[in-house]
């Protein structure tokens, strides 16, 4: 009876760390689910779903060879994890500004007051040294409207962070 | 009223490339009551090709109308569709029936002019933009063997902005 893990993989990135990964993983009788996997400033991180027939002790024996080789920070958890079960996301929120700490907790506070679900959120700080500049996407689902969502976001931008820009749109999804 | 079975995605059927409908006969007419009820029965359901129910011929279906505050034509039957004229470009995201369980970008031309025939075989042309433009696009890409998973662009980095709420 196979069970879902969730790997979490992370290491200075060099040429060859998914493809080694994987492979070990594979010749081991492991089965890929969903995953996550980008480089973060100069590391390159895993999150993976994978589905095995033994137990967390003997997937950490599977991998050992490779995260020595790789210098690779690895970590195990036995998940409830199921395949199929994408929620699809109704807003799309970008903000950017200047570089400075509390953007990512006060704007998403708000958004979770105002009922916003993440399904998605990616960012990053671009810029330079002097200069940096955070940029934030996220996607989600509007459990109390976009609306609302969107007033509270206006809120913010008003009392707190006049020079912060911030967009919001729906995702409309077209099925056919 | 019967519904059709729909395949999906890996069946290599859906690769098929479609052949121009010559006979506008009763057969086709009864086909094309089953395809729309089969439409209509799906989730979101706003088009529909022959090929997802594994007739390989150059027959759409195609209602908008269901989404507010559009530019359409209504419910309509494109036989033998081609577009001859297409502007400007669009992304946005898709889902397919032969796809389930997956949406993703897509980028597509915002208007385009078509030529179709209808049911009986007489020819009309449309202007279309927006919703109905991104759904005729993705229905002839079925016809020509294509998914709108094989024109995905990134979820992320999603640099073509369409509306701005705030």
């Amino acid at each position: 009876m196979s069970q879902w893990y969730m790997l979490t993989l992370v290491g200075k990135d060099q040429l060859g760390i998914v493809a080694k990964v994987t492979t070990a993983l594979y010749k081991s009788g492991c089965n890929l689910g969903e995953a996550s996997m980008l480089r973060l400033g100069g590391n390159f991180s895993i999150m993976l779903m994978v589905s095995y027939d033994n137990d967390k002790k003997q997937l950490y024996v599977l991998l050992e060879d490779v995260v020595r080789e790789l210098n690779l920070h690895l970590h195990i958890d036995a998940i409830e994890g199921h395949l199929h079960q994408h929620r699809d996301p109704e807003v799309r929120i970008t903000v950017h500004g200047a570089d400075r700490a509390g953007i990512v907790a006060q704007v998403t506070s708000v958004l979770t007051e105002a009922g916003l679900n993440i399904l998605d959120l990616e960012s990053d700080v671009g810029g330079n040294t002097d200069n940096p500049f955070y940029i934030m996407h996220i996607e989600g689902i509007a459990t109390q409207g976009i609306a609302l969502l969107s007033h509270a976001l206006q809120q913010l931008l008003a009392m707190q962070h006049p020079d912060l820009k911030v967009q919001l749109e729906p995702i409309e999804t077209l099925v056919m | 009223m019967s519904l059709l079975e729909i395949l999906t995605y890996p069946d290599p059927r859906l690769k098929t490339i479609s052949a121009p409908v010559t006979e506008f006969d009763a057969k086709l007419q009864a086909f094309l009551i089953d395809l729309e009820n089969t439409m209509r029965a799906g989730p979101g359901g706003v088009g529909i090709a022959a090929p997802q129910v594994g007739c390989f011929q150059r027959i759409v279906l195609l209602d908008v109308s269901s989404k507010p505050k559009i530019k359409h034509h209504g419910n309509l039957v494109l036989i033998n569709p081609e577009i001859t004229q297409w502007e400007g470009f669009e992304i946005g995201r898709e889902g397919c029936m032969s796809v389930p369980d997956y949406t993703g970008n897509v980028i597509r031309a915002q208007y385009l002019h078509l030529m179709a025939q209808d049911q009986h075989g007489v020819q009309h042309e449309y202007d279309m933009e927006g919703f109905e433009a991104r759904a005729i696009q993705h229905e002839l890409d079925h016809l020509d063997g294509l998914l709108f998973i094989d024109r995905l662009v990134s979820r992320r980095h999603d640099l073509f902005r369409r509306k701005v709420y705030v």
